[in-house]
């Protein structure tokens, strides 16, 4: 490493007693301690810059329509409708909503286990595949996208997720379940207004279970 | 015997080479870097997967902070006449009666959050000084609010070019505030929007992540 010039180390006795010299002094400076106060801010701007890049999501809404013809038929059967409440909190029932003595398919959940429940309703889905001549047209599609599994492109078509997420749920909560719908490549989902009925049941659910 | 002197070389070396590197690629990093634009409000955004990357011209912003407050700003670096145009309408549309002084601080105004009836108090004070005001938030409900009126504002201004629709929610906020600010767009004819997000990886396992790796880093 650089280091101090020692200065005029052999600027000895040499005109005699009496006669002073004087002392010449280095010009040289250590750098050490700049290049490190330079490197150290070069890493500090490395790392502010990269981390701060926001990125952004992409979101397409429907155009709200009230005419039967441009609106979409789904089977009730490949339906998950994911409901959103207070304190992170995730209730979530396939097909239609049933709540009587006959059965009760209302369920909770957590946002750590919404996925699975995604997953294993998707699979579901795709085993009750059936073969139709219309799916070629997916199928190409894909394909022309380069997905290396466009043979399997057409097998979700009938998977829906409805996301409604009610007034207590926050921003997060709705960010988090679109990009839980990324994660798992739900191609059709759909945002709606909660109803009343599915409102009241939440709300019951969450004051015998305490969450404010 | 003679011995073998080795001649006793200096470890001294010339760090000025490298010193005059270092300050390059500094003052490299801190020309490229573009600070964080200044905000009326902090917002901490959701994290979400997607790797989009953000634009920063011809957009529009809404913002919601945490206590569901509604922000309107417009980025038009290239043309800011653009932005005279929105204010313009909004006056006219309006009848605010807004000075020409104050019509012209509305280019300087980082972000709008105030109520029609209060916007000619805000473009008062000068833009540097609108940090330290307490804004409402304009109002929005479920029929799109005050919102609507801006967005329709800016859509004309910005007629003709691509204009992009962020949408920057702190994750505290409430959805109804943010149903509100997709009603005021949908009544524009608008739906197609871009959500603000920090990074995230995609986790473990799953077929994002299968996917994102198989076809490794051309994905990115």
């Amino acid at each position: 490493m650089a280091s101090i010039d020692t200065g005029g180390g052999d600027s000895g006795h040499k005109k005699g007693p009496g006669v002073k010299k004087a002392k010449r002094l280095s010009t040289r400076v250590d750098m050490t301690p700049m290049c490190d106060l330079g490197f150290l801010l070069i890493t500090f701007f490395i790392f502010t810059t990269t981390m701060q890049t926001p990125t952004t999501m992409d979101l397409n809404m429907p155009k709200d329509t009230d005419k039967k013809e441009e609106q979409n038929e789904v089977k009730q059967s490949s339906v998950l409708t994911i409901m959103l409440g207070k304190g992170d909190q995730v209730y979530y029932y396939e097909g239609q909503l049933k709540v009587d003595a006959t059965g009760n398919n209302f369920q909770q959940g957590t946002f750590k286990g919404i996925r699975d429940v995604i997953i294993n309703k998707k699979k579901e889905v795709m085993s009750r595949y059936v073969a139709d001549p219309k799916d070629e047209e997916i199928k190409q599609k894909a394909k022309e996208k380069g997905d290396p599994n466009w043979e399997k492109a057409a097998l979700d078509k009938d998977f829906v997720v409805i996301i409604k997420p009610d007034p207590d749920a926050t921003y997060k909560n709705t960010v988090d379940i679109l990009d839980e719908m990324t994660i798992n490549n739900v191609k059709r989902f759909a945002m709606v207004k909660i109803t009343d009925d599915e409102y009241a049941l939440i709300k019951k659910t969450e004051e015998s279970n305490g969450i404010k | 015997m003679p011995s073998v002197k080795i001649p006793r070389k200096s470890t001294d070396f010339d760090m000025t080479p490298f010193v005059d590197v270092a300050f390059l690629i500094l003052s490299f990093f801190m020309l490229a870097t573009k600070f964080k634009p200044q905000e009326p409000v902090e917002i901490t955004t959701p994290n979400s997967v997607s790797s989009d990357i953000l634009p920063e011209n011809d957009a529009l912003m809404v913002t919601i902070d945490k206590d569901n407050r509604v922000f309107f700003s417009a980025f038009a670096e290239k043309e800011p006449s653009r932005l005279d145009d929105i204010i313009n309408s909004i006056n006219t549309s309006k009848g605010l009666n807004l000075t020409p002084a104050e019509l012209q601080n509305f280019r300087k105004t980082v972000a709008v959050g105030v109520p029609f009836s209060q916007l000619k108090s805000l473009l008062d004070v000068p833009a540097d000084q609108q940090i330290n005001l307490k804004q409402a938030g304009i109002p929005v409900d479920t029929t799109g609010g005050e919102l609507t009126y801006w967005i329709q504002a800016a859509k004309s201004a910005f007629a003709g070019r691509p204009l992009k629709y962020l949408i920057k929610g702190d994750g505290q906020s409430k959805y109804p505030s943010f149903d509100a600010v997709l009603t005021a767009l949908k009544k524009n004819d608008q739906f197609k929007f871009n959500l603000i997000t920090a990074p995230e990886d995609a986790p473990k396992g799953t077929e994002l992540y299968d996917a994102r790796h198989a076809s490794g880093a051309k994905a990115k």
